[in-house]
């Protein structure tokens, strides 16, 4: 810092900030901001917050309606009910592969993809094909009426089972 | 050739109206000079270059690889404007109106046939394209931006045509769709929102269809004008088209 006086209206240091300077970097980050919020508002405008989708929660009928050592397909939902001595569960049909639509086969005791020969077994989990994940598994439970009710948006682990 | 020469005086009358002169500023293209001026006063030459070299015109310079793309571009342009004036991007609707332009609409199959071999010809041609310039070394210095550029473009009419693939609404559109956008779903974290994004919901239905429409009807061929004519005019100012030397 100099001591020497400086005259009044001119800059008092030499690397100081100019006028023009500034109002350009208050402009340039005002547009910044004001484009970032556009680019955001866009993209929250264009993610619909009311859906008229089919539900994505239904109820199942009663467990009785599943014999054990049974895989019910629900055409409706796209679902597997699947019951075995040790309880139930709630399958998605859709292949993890590419998303095509599987089929049960009784008779090889296996889920079966059409398009690429992935195979899954009963819990869902591959066993042939290039299915990279075991088959979705949807929240089951019972209601208060004691039916089965499930979810669909609600994805759980392989490994959970609904006692009954 | 008596009507040739009457043919130019007609048209050197043509010349000196004030609707001519008012329209046309820089007189007939005689000199190289006025040439030049014709192309830098032309609203759609002026991303062109003023001058080329007489081998980069010859066939197998680019086999007009990009000119066949770019004119299959305009095809697809008139023919999809036409065809939208009979299809509603709707859900029942837009399966029956692709039956009605075949079976019903007069030139309807023509006309819609046109557009679809024209955009499998297109991707086929922008491959191509992309294949010839790369085996030519086109993407080199001082190329190598109007490169990226042409990157984006095959990427622009890969989404196009895939956008187009849903609006027949029949099965195969649905289940290409559904296939495209589980494989988007795949990328880590943000595939899920932007399939969410893409499809106005979780499944593939009205919301699907209409976003798809408007992207292919609107927002990428936008994109596809703005980068095209940026790809030209950077041919002209990168210096013309890339052509070996040693080249016959």
């Amino acid at each position: 810092m100099s001591d020497e006086p400086t005259a009044p209206g001119k800059p008092e240091e030499k690397n100081a900030v100019s006028r023009r300077d500034f109002l350009n970097e208050i402009a340039g980050g005002a547009l910044t901001i004001a484009g970032l919020g556009a680019a955001v508002v866009t993209v929250k405008y264009a993610s619909p917050n009311v859906l008229f989708e089919p539900p994505t929660t239904f109820r199942a009928g009663s467990p009785d309606d599943y014999p054990v050592n049974s895989v019910t397909y629900l055409q409706d939902q796209q679902l597997y009910i699947v019951r075995t001595d040790k309880g139930m569960w709630a399958l998605s049909v859709v292949c993890t592969h590419l998303g095509c639509i599987t089929q049960w086969k009784p008779e090889s005791d296996q889920i079966a993809c059409p398009c690429h020969g992935s195979k899954f077994q009963r819990t869902g989990t591959v066993q042939a094909g290039p299915a990279p994940r075991p088959l979705q598994r949807f929240s089951l439970v019972l209601g208060e009426d004691g039916s089965l009710v499930v979810d669909k948006l609600e994805i759980v682990k392989e490994t959970e089972i609904l006692k009954v | 050739m008596a009507t040739t020469a009457w043919n130019q005086q007609w048209l050197e009358q043509l010349r000196q109206t004030r609707v001519w002169r008012s329209i046309f500023r820089r007189g007939p293209a005689r000199t190289n000079r006025t040439r030049s001026l014709a192309i830098f006063g032309n609203l759609a030459l002026h991303v062109l270059p003023v001058k080329v070299r007489e081998k980069s015109l010859s066939i197998r310079a680019t086999y007009y690889l990009g000119s066949i793309s770019f004119f299959l571009f305009v095809v697809l342009t008139i023919t999809g404007i036409l065809l939208m004036f009979y299809y509603h991007p709707a859900v029942p609707d837009a399966y029956r109106d692709m039956k009605d332009l075949i079976y019903v609409v007069s030139n309807g199959v023509f006309l819609r046939n046109l557009h679809r071999l024209a955009a499998q010809a297109m991707v086929v041609a922008v491959f191509w394209h992309m294949f010839h310039v790369f085996y030519r070394g086109g993407y080199k210095p001082p190329h190598e931006f109007n490169w990226v550029i042409g990157v984006g473009l095959l990427l622009v009419t890969l989404f196009l045509s895939y956008t187009g693939y849903l609006l027949p609404w029949d099965q195969l559109a649905f289940w290409a769709i559904t296939v495209g956008t589980n494989i988007i779903s795949y990328v880590p974290g943000l595939g899920r929102p932007i399939r969410f994004l893409l499809l106005g919901g979780h499944i593939i239905g009205q919301n699907a269809l209409l976003r798809f429409y408007v992207l292919h009807c609107v927002i990428l061929p936008l994109v596809a004008v703005a980068l095209i004519a940026w790809h030209f005019w950077r041919i002209q100012k990168d210096g013309g088209l890339t052509v070996r030397d040693d080249h016959e």
